[in-house]
């Protein structure tokens, strides 16, 4: 859902205006959300795969349903990652690396883990 | 445009008391038309600010309220906008009078709050980004809240100490409204000795969830003049203005911000937006305030408020709050009834709950918290997916 991956590479799947280069996350079929532009409709298109943390931030606690968490629960990390091309945050977990090892600034990867209960999704981790 | 005017300002206090929501909708509404001097009899007009977690009388508010009271055959409606839910009710309840269709109207909204953190409501429901934050991220309310704060330290050097002193502030107002949840100061190592919720903000960072109600009598200027009121509060603008494309805040309960690869960010991002557009239509600037109420969900986010209603340039507020000039006799009080800090949030009350406190520090009525000489209040607030709410009042 909202991603693919193609061998060791994940990619997230957005939707890209034809008329004006605006992009969404998560994808969507249209019109457009920039309100001054008339395309009706949108393309699917593959995000850059690497940008910088504009914040980030964990779950001490395990989130309430309908999230499944692990048992014994470690923290979730997030980390919200600004992709420069499509001029974008997007939110996703990290993968293997804790709060103490973020820092504004730095450089993550698109890459996708499995939820506790299997579910496939995409994370952020070390490029 | 004549500015409406606040007759009367009631609410039921914040807690978890465990009784339905109507019951403390009621007791605000009977305390608000008490205040005002008038009966349920003779209101004209309801607005029910709904509440979505007590089935189906939380969604139609305005009828509830409406039937608790006792049918009157008054005209209602109901409305919702998550936290902005109240400022939304009020601008219903203004609308209609300043198009001469009724001439007093009452404007309620009560919670009763489940435990522990928000979740979304019930069911598979995977066309509700709602519903998928917490299901593939387990993004709760904290984390987006963690997010701006790490951000505000990243951006500005913003301390937890910072953080904490913002909740000692509130916490000593809170001490001194009878309303608040909370009534105790706390002191700066209490709350950074409280557990982490989601880095850097820790419980006494965060917000609580609270039962609670509050109502506002509004009234057209000929039947204030009727009743005989003298120097009243007026409504001098409500804003609920939705952000403008793009909005680069990554705001809850989204996956992502808008682009910004077509259309550069607008001049004001989307909260100081919201104030600016009620200083617009007042009138007013920042430099007018006497104090304000802003949405402190986390002691952070009261930073980026202080500077998002222009008190002071982005990255001054920690200033601000070091030198006391944001504190009960500082220059510009920022949360004199002690916040969300002391109050904890319910949802479709707390902006209506801020314009009681606008009300009673403008009548000089607020007791031993009270602003001296209070001439102009502004209540700012920011309801999910894209509900802006601000709220300016005058005497
Ligand atoms: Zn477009």
């Amino acid at each position: 859902m909202w991603f693919t991956i193609e061998g060791d590479r994940a990619w997230l799947l957005g939707a890209r205006c034809p008329a004006c280069g605006t992009v969404c996350f998560p994808p969507k079929a249209g019109p457009c959300p920039n309100p001054r532009c008339p395309a009706e409709a949108l393309e699917e298109t593959r995000l850059s795969r690497r940008g910088r943390v504009w914040s980030y931030t964990n779950s001490c606690y395990p989130p309430p349903e309908p999230f499944v968490a692990a048992r014994p629960y470690t923290p979730v990390t997030l980390a919200a990652v600004e992709l420069e091309e499509e001029g974008i945050v997007v939110l996703g977990q990290v993968k293997d690396l804790t709060v103490g090892e973020l820092a504004v600034g730095m450089e993550l990867e698109l890459t996708h883990g499995a939820l506790a209960d299997g579910r496939p999704v995409w994370m952020w981790g070390k490029p | 445009m004549s500015h409406p005017i606040i007759l009367g300002v009631g609410m039921h206090p914040w807690g978890k008391w465990g009784r339905p929501f109507v019951e403390y909708g009621v007791a605000a509404a009977r305390a608000a038309l008490r205040d005002a001097g008038i009966d349920w009899t003779d209101v004209q007009f309801l607005v029910g600010a709904d509440t979505i977690r007590n089935g189906y009388p939380g969604f139609v508010a305005g009828a509830t309220f409406a039937q608790a009271l006792g049918w009157t055959g008054a005209r209602i409606a109901s409305c919702y906008a998550a936290c902005a839910s109240g400022a939304q009710a009020l601008d219903i309840a203004r609308a209609r009078i300043l198009a001469g269709l009724c001439d007093v109207a009452l404007v309620v909204g009560a919670d009763a709050a489940p435990k522990g953190f928000f979740k979304p409501v019930g069911g598979d429901r995977p066309d509700d980004p709602d519903w998928l934050r917490f299901r593939l991220l387990g993004a709760t309310n904290p984390a987006y809240f963690a997010l701006y704060a790490r951000r505000r330290m990243a951006l500005y050097g913003t301390t937890p100490e910072d953080f904490a002193a913002v909740k000692v502030k509130n916490a000593r107002a809170g001490a001194l409204n009878p309303n608040a949840r909370y009534r105790k100061e706390v002191t700066a190592e209490e709350v950074l000795a409280s557990p982490m919720v989601a880095d850097p903000l820790r419980l006494m960072d965060i917000c609580a969830t609270s039962d609670g109600g509050a109502a506002v009598v509004l009234a057209s200027e000929s039947y204030a003049r009727r009743l005989g009121v003298t120097r009243p509060v007026r409504v001098a603008a409500v804003s609920t203005v939705t952000p403008t494309f793009p909005n680069t805040v990554l705001e809850l309960p989204a996956f992502a911000t808008d682009s910004t690869a077509a259309v550069p960010p607008p001049e004001r991002p989307f909260r100081a937006a919201v104030a600016h557009a009620a200083y617009e239509e007042a009138g007013l600037g920042p430099g007018d305030l006497s104090f304000a109420e802003v949405y402190d969900l986390s002691t952070a986010l009261e930073l980026d408020w202080v500077e998002d209603i222009g008190l002071c340039a982005p990255g001054e507020a920690d200033r601000l709050l070091r030198e006391g000039r944001t504190a009960l006799g500082g220059r510009v009080p920022v949360n004199p009834s002690g916040g969300l800090a002391s109050f904890g949030e319910a949802i479709p009350a707390q902006a209506i709950a801020q314009v009681c406190e606008l009300t009673w520090q403008l009548r000089g009525a607020a007791g031993p918290r009270q602003v001296p000489g209070a001439r102009v209040g502004l209540a700012v607030n920011q309801g999910l997916f894209g509900h802006g709410s601000a709220v300016i009042a005058v005497r």
